[in-house]
């Protein structure tokens, strides 16, 4: 039964810079417990959609509901208890270059949770270690680890107050094979230990096939496919065709 | 209809430098009311503010102490230079007491801490901004107005009055040591001069303008790193804005503050 539970309904949204129309009426729902894949092209608005889920971006117009609570039209307060169950891997990874590793990972247990320090840095090794990361790096600063520990960093980050939904913003990008699986592995592994929902944008399809229980495509700021991964497979739309199997031609145009 | 066309055309070019200053302005005003409306609200951040304290006054001293200092003694100078020797000696104290205190002091610590931190203010929270820790902060549930802001704010307001009145003490003694051991004046008198024509008043301005500059600096510093965009770029822009602009304000407002006190 719970699995049918909405966790994140986007109806209708949009969202425009100046004359830029970037979300044109998306359609979006990610149930609890599940994993949804947000496939699309650079500059679609990926990043855009996600941030308008968290209060970061303010929609134009359109429902966003958290467990069936309401959110846009609200002040950023009302819609605080929300927002805190909430976690981000950032695109870029985010990290305060001002604090240590631990404390970037403690962050949300001392300021948030206010958990004391010791307890919280505990807390932070142990998650560190969940992502494969060892003790010795704890006392580190975020710019004297390489892009994939700093991804694994900002992972741990994410999970570390235990959040309901977990964003993920092309964990996989700028990462070796094989790292990048690994990645993916720790994705699925604190997802489903968490029992979180997880949206992930992500540009990697060998990614989004192994993370996803369902893939949606985002183009010209509407969700214009979605289903599973061997829906995917099979599918003939055009446009995800071409996007799966990277191809120049096609009916997506790409503006050089 | 030509002539039509041409004044369409000629409030275009007015209009649009005008929409963005407006805009500007607007966006500056909302985001003053959120920066005092969230420094005076919990929770609030000690150790951020301790942390911002000793970055701008601590490592401010030297910078101020030494601009000060040269200040009184070339204010010594010229004091000598404009009076005949006749009348010099109660005159220099007088003269580097008030200028030092009132003006000089406020605005050579106003001015060299615009430099300094709010350069890096503006770089640092800009930075923190393109590189998404500001989105990153309200993910994990903190008030980047109160985490960020507020801190450096009252950190600003704070400090920037003790750096003053260190400024006072150097200055006048950057006074006291050209008219000295390089006019020959009498020390005892110089002393005795700058005790007997102290005033609160004087000390009182200066401690006022530091606040307000204080303040200024702070601000522009957050309000040009938060609204910066475009990756480094961006953010070099907005530590020059924050500069200029903190350090043209503080300039008009110690004329404003010196006319409201002593223009009556
Ligand atoms: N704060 C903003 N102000 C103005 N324009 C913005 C802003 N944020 C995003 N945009 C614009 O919205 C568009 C979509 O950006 P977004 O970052 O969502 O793309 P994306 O799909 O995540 O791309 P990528 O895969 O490259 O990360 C871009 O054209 C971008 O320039
Ligand atoms: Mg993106």
């Amino acid at each position: 039964m719970d699995e049918l539970v909405d966790k994140i309904t986007v109806r209708n949204l949009h969202k425009s810079f100046g004359r830029k129309k970037v979300l044109n009426g998306v359609d979006l729902t990610v149930k609890k417990g599940e994993s949804l894949v947000v496939i699309g092209g650079s500059g679609t608005g990926k990043s855009v959609l996600i941030k308008c889920i968290q209060g970061l971006i303010t929609p134009d117009r359109g429902s966003i509901k958290i467990d069936g609570y309401e959110t846009v039209g609200k002040s950023y307060k009302d819609n605080e208890k929300l927002y805190a169950t909430m976690g981000m891997l950032f695109q870029g990874g985010a990290l305060f270059d001002s604090l240590s590793v631990w404390e970037n990972v403690a962050f949300g247990l001392i300021e948030n949770q206010k958990m004391p320090r010791k307890l919280a840095k505990e807390k932070a090794i142990e998650v560190l270690r969940q992502v494969g990361l060892g003790a010795d790096v704890a006392d580190l600063s975020p710019s004297e680890l390489s892009g994939g520990m700093q991804k694994r960093v900002g992972l741990a980050r994410a999970i570390a107050t235990r959040p309901e939904i977990i964003f993920f913003d092309e964990p996989t990008t700028g990462l070796d094979p094989i790292m990048a699986d690994v990645i993916n592995d720790l994705i699925i592994d604190s997802v489903k230990k968490l029992g979180a929902s997880a949206l992930t944008i992500t540009h990697d399809m060998a990614s989004a096939k192994k993370i996803a229980d369902r893939i949606a495509m985002l183009y010209q700021g509407k969700i214009i496919w979605q289903g599973t991964v061997s829906e995917l497979k099979t599918t003939n739309n055009p446009c995800v065709c071409q996007f799966v199997n990277g191809q120049a031609t096609g009916p997506i145009k790409v503006e050089i | 209809m030509q002539s039509h066309k041409y004044l369409e055309n000629f409030l275009r070019t007015l209009g649009k430098p005008l929409v963005i200053f407006i805009y500007r302005l607007g966006e500056l005003s909302e985001f003053i009311a959120k920066a005092l409306y969230h420094s005076i609200t919990p929770p609030f951040y000690p150790k951020l503010l301790l942390k911002q304290i000793i970055n701008i006054g601590f490592y401010s001293l030297p910078v101020v102490a030494l601009t000060t200092i040269f200040a009184g003694m070339v204010i010594a100078l010229q004091t000598n230079a404009g009076f005949s020797s006749y009348g010099a000696e109660s005159a220099i104290a007088q003269v580097v007491l008030i200028s030092v205190t009132r003006e000089l002091a406020p605005a050579f610590a106003g001015l060299m801490v615009a430099g300094r931190i709010g350069a890096a203010m503006a770089a640092e929270i800009g930075t923190m901004r393109v590189t998404e820790q500001i989105d990153a902060l309200s993910t994990l549930s903190t008030n980047p107005f109160k985490y960020l802001v507020a801190p450096r704010l009252w950190a600003g307001v704070i400090v920037l009055p003790l750096l003053v009145l260190i400024g006072d003490i150097i200055g006048i003694f950057g006074g006291y040591l050209v008219a000295v051991y390089q006019l020959n004046f009498n020390p005892a008198n110089y002393i005795k001069t700058t005790v007997n024509e102290l005033q609160a008043i004087d000390v009182y301005t200066g401690i006022i303008k530091a606040a307000v500059f204080g303040f200024v600096i702070a601000l522009m510093g957050c309000y040009n790193g938060y609204k910066s965009k475009g990756g480094a770029q961006g953010v070099g822009e907005a530590t020059t804005n924050a500069v200029v602009a903190s350090s043209i304000i503080i300039l008009i407002f110690n004329y404003i503050i010196t006319d409201l006190i002593f223009t009556n």
